[in-house]
């Protein structure tokens, strides 16, 4: 099922969030404005979009430590993210998660996660938990190629399976665990989606670079799922433009080649999906400019918002661990 | 290895756990009280929150010819098998299946019937459960408990026979129980269902069939607040779990030589430390017994507080006794010499009385 326009609009205005975020982040970060560790998401944007596009707003998402894709594209507010990056009081989680543990279980988002696969289990028990109440609620269960080679991982979609939850296991593969290239730790590398064989479910690997086919993609697992038919693994072969983390470069030697990045800048998926809207949906590149200035505008309000929270309260350190 | 391990544990065992007279903590009044095993004590706390809530299901191995131990028989021929679900070996998925369903809606419970399988799944329970509420900026109750059995003294081996709940007592954001009693294991096991946060319950393999007075009629009981086993002058023993049963007996075998009394923490994490400095301020003489091995065992956070908040109670120094620092040996001989036996406990209570 094609898009119709209004889902390509939207599709392209949570890409277009997602990198001028992640950009202005990366920019906030160099500038020492902010403490911590971030894993910006700039390349690999049309996966979460595509995913959440094809999920209803009382489905639910577990993240990873790359996470503020998947966060904004299942409709997390901007300036409550920023401020989490911030570690504002008025952030997310109030300071206490930062970049890598940002949820919000209000809009079924159950959190990113800083273990690599530790939200794959816990996307099987919301799963579950859709089953047992009888709510037709699905997960997308977001992870890295990392996280394939994980206990958790093969545990979890065994579990799934045989259970016949209804869950989406979307696994990013950006090639690259830290360093380590994928091909050096596994001998599937050429095409991850064969896990899924092993566990008799659906298997299917796509190219990152196209937002619509992703939601299509998507959209047949989510509705697989829904109906009772259980879980599938979409695998999308994807590159983060950037290094793992903001700050690596000047850390660490070099481990990509550096045309490797700039073949992938050239499958950008805002290219592709601009392009689609221009020429399919015949947007004007005004329509377009207008829409990408309001967003900008967006993200520039977040950043302020952040800014001017307050910091949170020293003594909340020790407040909230129970209900 | 669990059949194994299985099979010893079923043996009869009453002999090491016989109902203790006047036991403190057995509310009599107005209630109707029979005896029943810890087994079923755990198995009637689950039954009755199953059936009083129907958010709330337990997962686990084996759980539908009755879970590794026997205690759980009936339960999925009376809940049904979504209810009370077999899980595969993968306790990772266990855990992380039962926080995603308990941030979700449901309640779960969790079943690990050998403690050791719990660090396979550790992650989920660390670095996952523990955390979630808190780094998630308290947005969300967990309302999920982990069952699962401690303890040596079955010949199991070094890989059944451990005791590792100061582990878990260690992580902020968990609830750390080990009931004693039948009476406490019920009461507790359905508070800690009903409690929105995730709770940990270490049931000893030893105590399974002891027997015990039980209500008949409902009742809860706190997580959090220890108890007076028996009451003494002379030296105080804080003990908990199958280590509690065995403090109790030999209390007894000392009456009127050496005044014991005993507490009972029943809960870790939360510790109760005022009923034991209460204890200790009367005595004045404490000695902390647990079956975990004494380097790094609960027994030194406990005694520790003991000296930083009641110091000036304290005629003697606060003595601990464990396991030797050792894994736990087979041959019943080695098992034994490794482990706490009575007549190290009485020896432990005489020369602190002096």
């Amino acid at each position: 099922m094609r898009p119709d326009k209004n889902k390509a609009i939207e599709m392209y205005k949570t890409m277009y969030t997602i990198r001028t975020f992640e950009e202005r982040e990366s920019q906030l970060y160099y500038q020492g404005l902010q403490d911590g560790f971030v894993h910006l998401y700039i390349g690999e944007e049309a996966i979460a979009t595509g995913v959440c596009a094809a999920l209803n707003k009382d489905d639910f998402i577990t993240s990873t430590h790359r996470g503020h894709g998947h966060i904004i594209a299942k409709g997390g507010d901007l300036k409550k993210i920023m401020a989490e990056l911030f570690g504002r009081k008025t952030g997310y989680c109030q300071g206490k998660g930062g970049s890598m543990h940002i949820a919000a279980f209000e809009l079924g988002i159950l959190g990113a996660n800083g273990m690599v696969a530790g939200g794959i289990p816990i996307a099987a028990g919301a799963a579950l938990s859709s089953m047992l109440r009888k709510t037709g609620q699905v997960t997308a269960c977001f992870f890295g190629d990392g996280a394939i080679n994980e206990g958790a991982f093969h545990s979890s979609l065994n579990l799934a399976s045989a259970w016949k939850l209804p869950v989406v296991f979307v696994c990013e593969n950006n090639r690259y665990g830290v360093s380590t290239p994928i091909a050096r730790v596994t001998n599937i590398a050429e095409d991850l989606s064969v896990r899924a064989e092993a566990y008799n479910m659906p298997g299917r690997r796509l190219e990152s670079d196209d937002v619509m086919r992703i939601y299509q993609a998507a959209s047949e697992a989510v509705g697989r799922a829904r109906e009772g038919g259980g879980p599938s693994l979409l695998v999308f072969d994807t590159a983060r433009f950037l290094p793992h983390f903001q700050g690596e470069a000047e850390s660490f030697p070099a481990y990509r080649p550096v045309n490797e990045v700039e073949e992938a800048r050239c499958h950008d998926p805002l290219d592709h999906a601009r392009k689609y809207l221009l020429t399919v949906e015949k947007l004007s590149s005004e329509e377009l400019s207008a829409i990408e200035s309001e967003i900008k505008k967006r993200v520039e309000e977040a950043i302020v918002f952040a800014q001017e929270s307050e910091k949170p309260d020293p003594q909340t350190a020790g407040e909230g661990l129970f209900a | 290895m669990h059949r194994k391990a299985k099979s010893r544990i079923h043996r009869p065992l009453e002999r090491d756990c016989l109902p203790r007279p006047g036991q403190r903590g057995v509310k009599t009044g107005g209630k109707t009280m029979r005896t029943i095993t810890y087994g079923q004590a755990v198995k009637e706390a689950i039954s009755e929150e199953m059936t009083r809530d129907e958010r709330v299901f337990t997962l686990g191995l084996d759980l539908g010819y009755g879970g590794e131990h026997g205690i759980l028989v009936g339960l999925a021929e009376a809940f049904g098998r979504d209810r009370v679900r077999d899980t595969p070996i993968s306790e990772d998925a266990i855990i992380g299946t039962a926080l995603g369903a308990s941030c979700t809606g449901c309640r779960a419970i969790a079943d690990v019937p050998f403690n050791e399988f719990l660090i396979i799944g550790m992650d989920q329970v660390y670095n996952q459960a523990a955390k979630f509420r808190y780094m998630f900026g308290s947005a969300v109750k967990v309302p999920m408990v982990i069952r699962t059995a401690i303890g040596g003294y079955i010949t199991a081996g070094p890989q059944h026979s451990q005791c590792l709940e100061a582990w878990f007592a260690h992580v902020p954001g968990l609830i750390s129980i080990c009931p004693s009693t039948p009476y406490d294991v019920k009461g507790m096991l359905k508070t800690a269902i009903r409690n929105d946060n995730p709770v940990i319950c270490f049931e000893h393999k030893k105590l399974y069939s002891m027997k015990g007075e039980v209500p008949q009629e409902e009742y809860l009981l706190p997580l959090g607040k220890a108890d007076v086993k028996r009451e003494g002058k002379d030296v105080t023993v804080v003990a908990y779990s199958f280590a509690l049963q065995q403090a109790l007996k030999v209390a007894e075998r000392l009456a009127g030589k050496v005044s014991v009394e005993i507490v009972d923490p029943r809960s870790l994490n939360p510790l109760d430390m005022d009923t034991i400095l209460a204890s200790v301020q009367k005595t004045r003489r404490v000695l902390i017994v647990h079956e975990a091995w004494k380097t790094g065992g609960f027994g030194g956070e406990i005694a520790a507080r003991i000296a930083d908040e009641g110091f000036r109670f304290l005629k003697a120094p606060v003595k601990r006794l464990g396991a030797k620092d050792f894994p736990i040996p087979f041959a019943r001989c080695l098992e034994d010499f490794i482990l706490p036996q009575e007549q190290d406990i009485e020896k432990a209570i005489v020369e602190l009385a002096g």
